[in-house]
Parts: C-alpha cells; structure tokens; sequence
C-alpha cells in the first residue's frame, strides 16, 4: 500500500520480555520445572486414605460444635488473647511509630536510617511462630511471651509499610512547610503525619486483626490464650470444642474486617 | 534586598542548571523570571531560600549570607522569604485555616503549633488574609475540597502569613485557567504593592507577566540572556531567550481568526441574497 516500514495486520504490542527467544525459553523451563517437582513428590495414598477419615470426624464437629462443655476454657482463653492482642498493637504501633520514621530514606540521615532498617529487617526475617518459641524460652509458658512475640512482630510489619508510605509521600508539600523556616518536628507533624495519616489508621487496623489470628497460632507453642485452649481440644481429640473454638474465631475476624472496613471507609 | 553572587547549581547528574548568575533585586520591586523549560527558573528559586542547596556562590538578603547560614539561622531566614508553588504545595488533608497559619510555623514553638494554639493576633490577621484573598467562608474546609484558583490563593495567604520581606514564586499560574492566572497574578502584584514587598516570579506565560511586573529577567541555560522592561521584551529578545519561532504569528492569530469569521459569515450572507 504505501512504503512505510510497519505492517499494521502484524502489529502486537511488544510483550514484557521483548526478545521471543527468551520468552519461550523462560516458559520451556518452567513447564520443566513444574513437571519434575511434581514428579518428586512422595505421596503416600495409604495414609492420606487413613487420614481421610479422621479429616472428616473433624469437618463433622463443625456441624455440632460444643461451646458449652469447656466454655470457662475457652472464654478465658478468648480473654487472654483478645487482651494480648490489644496490648501487642498498642505497644508494637508505639515502637513502631519511631522506626518507621528512622526507616524512610527521605527524611532520616543515613546512620539512624540504617539503624532502623536493620531492626526491621530482624523483625521481619522471624515468623511468629519461631518468635514465640524463642521468647517463650525465654520468659516461660504463657501470654507475656505471647504479647512479647505480637510486640516484635508489629514492629517488623508496621515499620516497614509507615517507611514505605513515608518514602512515598509529595515532596512539593513536605517543600512547602520547610520553606515556612519551621522546625523539624513542626515539619513531621504539618508536612509528613497529614500525608500518612489514612495508611497509620489502616495499618494499625488491619495489624489488630493480623495480631488476632497469630495470637491463635502463638498459643499452640506455649504463648497463652485461645491458642492453647484449642491446642489443649485437638490433644484430646475434643473436636467439637475444637470447632466451636475456630468457629468463634472465624466470627472475631469478620467482626473486625468488616468494622474496619467502615473506619477506612471514612478516612481518606 | 536581595543579592545573588555568582550563583551556580550542578546536579549530580552533571548538568548545569546555573552559571554563575549575578541578580539584585531591590525592595519592593516585582521581578519575572521568564525562560524555557530547564533554563534553571525552579532551581534558581529553591536556591535561594536553599531548598536547593547551590554549589557555590552567595546568596544576600540585605546584609545577611544566607549561603553561610547554619540550620538553625537559616529557618530563621526562610521566615522572612514566603514561597508560592505551582501545584499549590498546599497540605491536602489539612484545612485551609491550618495551611495559612502553617505560615506562622517558624514564629511559634513545636508545641503550640502540635495543639493548633496559635496566639489570637496570628489567627486574627489569618482571617484577614483570607478575607483578603476572597476565601472568608471557606476556612474551616479541607483544602483538598477547593478549586485551583482557590487553593492558589490559600497557597499565597500562606507565604503573606510569614510576613516575608520577599516572596518566591514558582510558576503560579502554570496550572490554572487564563482568567484565574490573571486574577491570581494581579493579587500577587497588588499585595506586593500594598506590602512593599519584592518578589521573583517564574512565569511560563511572557505576555501575563509583561502584564503585571516592571521588570523581566530572562533565563538560558542557566545564564541571564535578558534584563530590562517588559517593553524591551523585542521578538529578537524572545528569540534569544527561548530560540528561533515564529513570534508574530502567535500574537496575529487572534485577529487573523476574527478575519476568517468575518469572512465566512459574510460568503453566507451572500448565499442567502443569492
């Protein structure tokens, strides 16, 4: 038609990985990859088999959960953990709250900024569950250790996401406020705390019902609360508790994410 | 006064954003800072109250080096120089009374300022400024709920606030619509004149800034090209500061487009009696 160098039938948009070769180089040894781990499985049907049936026992307590026979067990586990819980978020978002403003790379010099990450770092690179049995080692069976562990653990999560919001923050704003000649903290609080403010209340939130469900597991490995309660169910083979148990839990999750869907519904 | 001394700005990058520039800009008197794109207007500005920080060179305001200045006198320094922004910089989820009285922010300490106390003088001449500017009704909103043409003028209620003795002004209008850049520039003169105040004004748009300033710099490449009345402001002048385009044309468009319209109106008539 005319001598222009495109051929608009052919034109595609150029893919993520632009050389062809690559691209099915890549897929080739992924298909290759995904069939050979799948192929070095060990899969023991005779168990699974056995097993089967004790999975359904258990599916079937949750048609006939008993909150009643060990009701004063799990209430008082409930308590300890909902307790724990509130004190963790609290505690951790107050620690964190420092570290996080240490951790973002445009407001903090590079001494404290290294500090800061490296707490965050150590924070992050432990799951809870290893945590707790570190600090329940340290501190005894119960729910300080539980609290202790939630505590860290907020500090990792938290720090991180407030220095990452930090760090994305509008530059011209926080600009505007220094050339005002107001001081640093007056700069943290005008410039900076506005801008992050919807992410700390969201966070702080969705931490709360982070440290809910890890108060659970946390429990299971001598941190106290209705983790050991329900751990306590399962070595007794008291599966109806033990679905009243998860059950009640299930209910303090969706209770939460639904109420805190309406508080960040209205902040922005 | 202000005194620029050979002020030069190199960004890591390694380009030059300024050469060396000499400026004085005496009371009182409004400047524009007319160049393109990358000629160095921002940064020239944000040097001056050290935003930026220049690579070398002095900046003076009267007998003071604010180059030489430690942090704790530079904020006091940066008291007395109001600075205006293009996006407005104004902080969103604020409202629009605590945006003006951040103004006041290197007058009060940390803790006043935490709890909003400000002393009742200070939230006094607030409210006249924003009376001022035409916002009165509006103080208690958020500042992300106001239109462009308004948020500017919060942005401008804010660096008066700091009673500055110069105001530094990025691009004011470069956002907003014709009409409101007009009302926006004539308000920014008028305080001028009613405060004798100076002011360095980047402006993008030649023809708003001949309107209202009586002095035009012209910025290249980091250099001052230009430096006289905005009626020597020649289409050679213009050449010279932004490169070779047609000057003439843009400034007949406007007839040329009434002649057309006259035209086509009257082949009509013509039609009709035909």
């Amino acid at each position: 038609m005319t001598d222009t160098p495109f051929d608009a039938r052919t034109w595609r948009p150029p893919g993520l990985i632009r050389s062809s070769l690559w691209r099915w180089l890549l897929a080739v040894t992924v298909a290759i990859y995904l069939a050979s781990a799948l192929g070095s499985l060990e899969i023991n049907w005779l168990r699974i088999g056995q097993g089967l049936g004790r999975g359904v026992t258990f599916l079937a307590a949750f048609a006939t959960p008993d909150f009643v026979t060990h009701w004063r067990d799990i209430s008082e586990g409930l308590a300890e953990s909902l307790t724990m819980t509130g004190a963790a978020t609290v505690i951790g978002i107050a620690l964190s709250l420092p570290i996080g403003l240490g951790a973002a790379r445009n407001i903090a010099p590079m001494p404290v900024y290294l500090f800061c990450r490296g707490v965050v770092a150590l924070s992050r690179s432990f799951q809870e569950v290893i945590l707790a049995i570190f600090f329940v080692a340290m501190f005894g069976f119960g729910p300080f250790a539980g609290l202790v562990t939630l505590s860290v653990a907020t500090i990792g999560f938290f720090g991180k996401l407030l220095a990452e919001e930090i760090e994305a923050m509008d530059p011209v704003q926080a600009e505007a406020v220094q050339a005002t000649g107001a001081g640093w903290l007056q700069w943290i609080d005008y410039a900076v705390t506005p801008q992050v403010m919807p992410r700390i209340i969201g966070l702080s939130l969705y931490r709360l019902d982070i440290n809910f469900r890890e108060s659970a597991v946390v429990g299971i490995v001598g941190g106290g609360g209705i983790g050991a309660t329900l751990n306590t169910a399962f070595d007794r083979y008291e599966f109806e508790t033990a679905a009243a148990i998860l059950l009640i839990i299930i209910g303090i999750v969706m209770l939460s994410e639904y109420l805190s869907g309406l508080i960040r519904a209205r902040v922005q | 006064m202000l005194r620029l001394h050979r002020l030069s700005k190199q960004y890591q990058a390694g380009d030059d954003a300024l050469k060396g520039v000499d400026l004085e800009v005496p009371d009182g008197q409004v400047v524009a800072l007319i160049g393109p794109s990358g000629a160095g207007k921002s940064t020239l500005i944000r040097c001056i109250n050290r935003l930026v920080e220049p690579s070398s060179g002095q900046v003076f305001l009267d007998d003071e080096e604010v180059t030489a200045l430690g942090s704790r006198r530079l904020r006091r320094t940066r008291r007395r120089m109001g600075m205006i922004f293009q996006e407005y910089a104004l902080i969103e989820r604020l409202t629009v009374m605590e945006n003006v009285l951040s103004g006041q922010l290197g007058y009060v300490g940390f803790l006043r300022s935490y709890f909003r106390r400000f002393p009742t003088e200070t939230v006094q001449q607030a409210f006249q400024l924003l009376e001022r500017v035409g916002l009165t009704e509006h103080y208690d909103k958020r500042a992300d709920e106001l239109s462009g043409g308004q948020r500017q003028r919060v942005g401008i209620a804010r660096a008066i606030l700091q009673q500055p003795d110069i105001l530094l002004v990025d691009e004011p209008t470069a956002s907003l619509d014709p009409r409101t850049s007009r009302q926006i520039m004539r308000l920014i003169s008028e305080l001028c004149s009613e405060r004798q105040l100076a002011a360095i004004v980047n402006i993008h748009d030649v023809t708003l800034a001949q309107m209202f300033v009586a002095r035009i710099v012209g910025l290249r490449e980091g250099e001052v090209v230009f430096d006289g009345k905005p009626d020597d402001l020649t289409n050679e002048v213009l050449t010279e500061i932004y490169g070779e385009e047609d000057w003439q044309t843009a400034n007949d468009r406007t007839e040329e487009k009434e002649r057309a319209a006259k035209e086509s109106l009257e082949e009509q008539m013509k039609g009709l009696s035909g």
